[in-house]
């Protein structure tokens, strides 16, 4: 290992446990990659069980007494024979399930070895993770737990085990992949394994899938890889965990099948996100291509451009028999054979809920702060006029971007922040790196639009305001990479702002109530709100921004400018939010489906934006606008009419005006819903 | 006045397993052996259980921790006696003593911790007197007495409890009284017509089966302890024996039950062998661990002497098919009298006791059967396990019955290995008390445990509780890997009873015997966890109170304790077992 391939993140000097991060790109470039994809792989294996083939595997999943059990259920319900019941069962299972093989591990190792040169100048891997991690697989069963922000996500870990020797994994992947052809076949047998989209309550696929997974975890041949946030964000921002994999992951444990298992938060960070300007116009609604081969080739232009570091950060691994000690009594399942389905209690549901939530916690905390993430939280600070007309000084940004590193640092957040280099080199090539979206020109910055497209006629103010939006939503992307280091002092920074009150109990529910308004946004651990509030204080405290007691939050006079940076930054999500509640209230708006939904609020956010009422374009993003249907049906104020096929929902109108008065204070915060389960 | 049991006394250790004659030892060239004339294993040299006992434990016989050798009076808390009542005990006639020797050794089972304070010359509260009634109606009297001059009685009959079960409750003030079944060990009939017998409930186990074989019967049940466990208190305790495949446990073997309780005597009024009168009343004594009174008369099912006997054992490639084949002979019900399934941990325990052998014939043929069954069966010596079986019944019969199993036993990859193994296997039972003795001479300190759980949980009970055991070890400072293994003991239709053995050597720990209680402790909550039972038979004394509630459900102990207020108000039996 030359001391160049050795990467220290000097953003978070002062922290003891500097992770060292080595390239593995470096050996790639100076050795060939097909003497690396036929090298010797030889991991240690699992040591509680022998290794598996596909076909014991699925043999084992179509004989489980569990499925013959659901089989026969099912075919009572349907009335339909057991046999053609056991018949889609093979057919789910044959769609479903993975082919893991050396071979192609190899093929995908030499192609992914040419395809990450040419995009990344580096892939930094933690190797302490890697080391902590090779332990473990020989331990118990581990789950691998990476965030997803980008499909480069989907074969990295894979690609970064086989390189250092450990058991490749097998990975839960959307259908769509399986679609493509070849490519499908190819992601296969390097270990997915496919699930469909919104099984909803197709009852027979749960129960093969969860057989399947179960069985996978129970035998612990290979770890398994799966995204507990579901999908791949597309605001850069981390998702509200789905529970339905962790609970399959986790019942083994539970029902005692295995002594522990060990889950494996993994963060990965991206300088510059392939998909960047894909995911922008999503959020705009154009819709996403679907998955396609030829969709891939075509793609294939990305490969021209850079696409600065990826830094993979494996956390470390965490027992879930440590983790669940005292949050649930395993006795409960002892009454009903565990081989049958069983109802998880609300115990059981509470506590792999809080699992969950951790391990997107954790990966956040893992995840690398860029230069860029900073500068986009500055940029969007600027009104969009300096932007895109007058230019932002390129002196000011630096010192800005120079002023926030320094708060988040103090926040406790891990930088990547090039340390042998001058702090303007630094901000130069990272405005070089993202020159999709702004350009320096004479000591000025100014956002990039989209290229004018060859029509006779001016385009419309709306779709001018369109095209503003794209480069806008990806710069608040970049800004949301790292929302999670500042989202709780900015709470408690509204709070002071919108209260005007030094009282902590008063702050407290207003950050409580924000919580709950915005825990669609933003990753909250069920029920730690008060040590949420605390840290928020300790926080502003230690950069200097107030004071606090028992009873009191005093702002200093040297806080003003933190304070105020924090409140700006979670600013356009409550202006958002507002414009949507202020479309739910309109006369007419009653009964209404999330299509009609989106559209609409478009509409109004755009004219809003026009008028100069609305200063910020996230209003238009599709991701917010559903999230504020999620988190007004979870605060009760809009319901989804059970009749209903196309998702429609009832407006309560009072109650969504009720959420809007209180963001705006034009009435005190009362607790809106009572917090989920008091035990978390 | 002395103890009149002083012959028991004094042949018995006062602060260890069993006889005194009896004891492994490591002699002056450092092998092993095991004294005395007593039992199979008497007299012979284990050339192997040093290095299997350094090895395991990481022990060394240079680091010795010998027990302090004599009991000093000085050290026994005075007695407090009830004057009243010790006057007209003695007006009974019926023998009693508060010498400080007959106290002490009535006050502990065999609990790892109550033998290591022994050892350590430390004795906690002790009964105040011990008496010895020779008969029901002299038990009658003492509880009477009792009753009236309010003292505090806890039966006592072999003294094998496991389960903290005899030691005194220290916050009890009142006199405390053993009250000693030994003398009451008459066999009183024997129904050759109904084939019962009516014995009285302090005959200690192998005195019952020698007596009963003088007349050609036997009962048949044989727990681990039956050389010094009595027959009360296998009624107390619901005791199984390792032969219940034949003849069931002690529930299954009992016909009638007289038990003196505060509110009087309790028994049945007839000896049908089936009732359907309510709730059996028996249920209320069976298990009742000597909180509600002294079990003093059983009527007991016994059983001509079977004809022919047959150990057996058979390898295993792995405890997983081990497990599988036990599994296949319960759902066959072709269980001969007893089956059990040893892990590799403890395959290899057996295997460092065998005795040196006379002949090199023999170790000869020793060295072919390992070579056999390692590489030519390609079996990991790592991972075998065997299983040990004992048959009984008519030669025929008999030899049917074992192709039956050993078939089945093929099935799942396992080879015949002898009967020298199997009875090695069953001897081991009786000498590995003695065993836990010579390695608290050198810091090793261990127990066993046992429970009852579902076959579909087997293998993950054995595997979980393993692991968890050498986990917590490692948690609380254990310098060397623990001995952690278990077995298969017995067989049943929807489930099995699985038997663990735990021992680590304690050099480097402050308070061994709190981190052994720790470890235990952590290790029943696994078995919990796990979906296996608090117990099979060693009962729940003091050490397993605690999970009593959530066990049996508050409905369930409400009930218990509304029997307990009513047949026993003022706590004359305040062992404070059970509730």
């Amino acid at each position: 290992m030359t001391s160049s391939s050795q990467y220290k993140d000097s953003g978070r000097a002062g922290l003891e446990d500097v992770d060292e991060f080595v390239d593995i790109l470096e050996e790639r470039r100076r050795s060939s990659d097909l003497g690396y994809a036929f090298r010797t792989f030889n991991p240690q294996p699992y040591k509680g069980a022998p290794s598996c083939s596909t076909a014991d595997l699925n043999k084992a999943v179509l004989e489980s007494q569990y499925l013959s059990y659901m089989a026969k259920e099912i075919a009572m319900e349907t009335g339909s024979s057991v046999e053609e019941v056991r018949e889609e069962v093979c057919g789910i299972l044959e769609e479903m399930s993975q082919n893991l093989q050396l071979g192609f591990i190899r093929m995908m190792a030499y192609t992914l070895s040419k395809v990450f040169k040419r995009l990344f100048t580096s892939i930094l891997v933690n190797m302490e993770g890697l080391n902590m991690l090779q332990q473990a697989v020989q331990e118990s069963p581990v789950i691998l737990m990476p965030n997803h922000r980008s499909y480069m996500d989907f074969l990295a870990i894979s690609y970064i085990l086989f390189t250092y020797d450990i058991p490749v994994p097998v990975i839960a992947a959307g259908i769509p992949l399986a679609g493509m052809k070849m490519v499908g076949e190819i992601l296969r047998r390097s270990g997915a394994f496919f699930i469909r989209r919104a099984i909803g309550s197709d009852k027979l696929y749960w129960a093969v899938l969860s057989e399947y997974v179960k069985t996978i975890v129970r035998r612990g041949f290979a770890p398994v890889e799966f995204y507990v946030e579901g999908l791949r964000s597309r605001t850069l921002k981390s998702l509200l965990p789905k529970l339905g994999m962790m609970h399959m992951v986790l019942e083994p444990f539970f029902k005692g099948e295995v002594y522990d298992i060990t889950l494996v938060p993994i963060s990965i960070s991206y300088d510059r996100v392939l998909e960047e300007s894909l995911l922008a116009h999503e959020l705009l609604g154009v819709p996403k291509p679907k998955e396609s081969t030829t969709g891939l080739l075509k793609a294939t232009k990305v490969l021209q451009e850079n696409y600065g570091s990826m830094h993979v950060n494996f956390g470390r691994p965490l027992s879930v028999r440590q983790l669940c000690h005292g949050k649930i009594n395993r006795c409960q399942f002892n009454l009903v054979p565990r081989d049958l389905p069983q109802q998880p209690s609300a115990e059981a549901q509470a506590c792999v809920s809080w699992l969950a939530h951790l391990m997107v916690r954790i990966q956040e905390e893992g995840l690398l702060i860029s230069p860029w993430s900073l500068m986009a939280c500055m940029l969007l600070q600027a009104p969009t006029t300096v932007l895109t007309e007058e230019g932002l000084l390129w002196h000011q940004l630096t010192e800005k971007t120079l002023w926030l590193r320094k708060l988040a640092l103090d926040f406790g957040a891990r930088l990547n922040w090039p340390g042998q280099v001058p702090d303007s080199d630094v901000i130069s090539s990272t405005v070089a790196l993202h020159c999709s979206v702004v350009q320096r020109k004479a000591g000025r910055v100014y956002l990039v639009q989209e290229n004018e497209p060859l029509r006779k006629c001016p385009i419309s103010p709306e779709d001018g305001v369109i095209r503003m939006a794209a480069p806008l939503l990806m710069l608040a992307s970049y800004r949301n990479q790292s929302m999670h280091v500042f989202v709780r002092p900015a709470m408690l920074a509204t709070a002071i702002r919108v209260t005007e009150s030094t009282q902590r109990d008063e702050l407290f529910s207003f950050f409580c109530f924000l919580q709950d308004v915005f825990s669609n946004e933003f990753i909250f651990i069920p029920g730690k709100s008060p040590q949420d509030f605390e840290e928020a204080c300790v926080l502003l405290k230690k950069c200097g921004a107030v004071n606090f007691s028992q009873q009191e939050v005093m702002v200093l006079d040297a806080g003003s400018e933190v304070l105020s940076f924090l409140q700006a930054l979670l600013q356009p999500f409550i202006d958002s939010y507002q414009v949507m509640f202020r479309y739910l209230c309109e006369e007419g708006v009653h009964v209404l489906s999330e299509k009609q939904f989106l559209p609409a609020v478009r509409n109004l956010a755009t004219e809003l934006i026009l008028s100069g009422e609305l200063c910020t374009y996230e209003a238009l993003s599709s991701d917010m606008q559903k999230n504020v249907l999620s988190a007004l049906r979870r605060l009760e104020a809009v319901t989804k009419l059970r009749a209903s096929e196309q998702n429609e929902y009832r407006v309560n109108k009072a109650a969504v005006r009720r959420i809007g008065d209180i963001l705006s204070r034009k009435i005190p915060p009362q607790m809106l819903q009572t917090t989920p389960d008091a035990r978390l | 006045l002395h103890g009149c049991a002083p012959v028991w006394l004094e042949i018995m250790k006062w602060n260890g397993w069993g006889y005194s004659d009896s004891r492994f030892l490591f002699n002056k060239k450092g092998q092993a052996e095991f004294t005395g004339k007593r039992y199979r294993l008497s007299g012979m040299i284990i050339p192997g259980l040093k290095d299997w006992f350094e090895g395991t434990f990481g022990a060394n016989l240079q680091h010795k921790t010998p027990p302090t050798p004599l009991l000093t009076n000085t050290a026994v808390p005075p007695a407090t006696l009830n004057e009243a009542f010790v006057e007209e005990v003695k007006s009974t006639g019926i023998p009693f003593s508060h010498d400080a020797e007959d106290r002490v050794f009535r006050a502990h089972g065999h609990c790892l911790h109550e033998i290591f304070a022994l050892r350590e010359g430390k004795i906690g509260r002790v009964p105040d007197m011990v008496v010895w009634p020779s008969c029901h109606n002299d038990v009658v009297k003492i509880v009477q007495l009792a009753c009236k001059h309010n003292v505090c009685l806890m039966p006592y009959g072999g003294g094998t409890s496991v389960s903290s079960a005899l030691e005194c409750p220290p916050e009890e003030t009142r006199s405390i009284v053993s009250l000693d079944t030994s003398q009451m060990n008459r066999i009183l009939w024997i129904d050759e017509k109904n084939l019962t017998a009516h014995v009285e409930a302090g005959i200690v186990g192998q005195d019952l089966e020698r007596l009963l074989n003088e007349s050609g019967y036997c009962t048949g049940h044989e727990p681990d302890s039956m050389e010094f466990s009595s027959l009360g208190g296998w009624v107390a305790t619901r005791a199984s024996g390792m032969k219940k495949n034949i003849y069931g446990n002690i529930e299954d073997l009992v016909v009638h039950i007289k038990m003196v309780t505060p509110q009087g005597v309790i028994e049945k009024s007839c000896q049908g062998p089936r009732m359907s009168t309510g709730p059996d009343i028996h249920h209320f004594i069976m298990g009742s661990e000597g909180t509600l009174g002294v079990v003093t008369e059983v009527t007991m099912k016994i059983r001509p002497m079977p004809e022919y006997q047959k150990y057996g054992s058979v390898v295993f490639p792995n405890f997983e098919q081990g497990v599988a084949c036990l599994r296949e002979v319960a759902k066959q019900r072709c269980a001969p009298a007893s089956i059990r399934l040893m892990d590799n941990e403890q395959f290899k325990f057996g295997h460092a006791l065998k005795p040196q052998v006379s002949s090199i014939f023999t170790s000869f043929l020793d060295g072919l059967k390992k070579f056999y069954i390692t590489k030519f069966k390609g079996f990991d010596p790592n991972h075998l396990c065997v299983a040990t079986l004992l048959f009984e019944g008519n030669r025929e019969k008999v030899l049917q019955h074992e192709k039956q199993v050993y078939d089945i036993a093929a099935k799942f990859g396992g080879l015949a290995a002898g009967e020298d193994n199997g009875q090695r296997g069953y001897m081991l039972t009786f000498v590995i008390a003695y065993l836990r003795d010579l390695g608290m001479d050198y810091y090793v300190i261990g127990e066993s445990f046992e429970t009852s759980v579902p076959w579909d949980r087997v293998l993950d009970i054995c595997r979980n509780v393993k692991a968890r055991i050498i986990r917590e070890c490692k948690d609380k400072g254990v310098q060397f890997p623990p001995l952690s293994t278990c077995r298969v003991t017995q067989t049943y239709d929807a489930g099995a009873c699985v038997y663990f053995y735990f021992a680590f050597n304690y050099r480097g720990l402050s308070d061994p015997v709190h981190v052994y209680e720790q470890v235990e402790h952590a290790a029943r909550e696994e078995i919990l966890a796990n979906g296996g039972s608090l117990s099979h038979h060693h009962g729940v004394g003091k050490l397993r109170k605690e999970w009593m509630r959530d066990t049996i459900s508050n409905v369930g102990m409400g009930m218990l304790k509304s029997v307990k207020d009513y047949v026993d108000p003022n706590n004359i039996f305040g062992n404070r077992n059970l509730l």
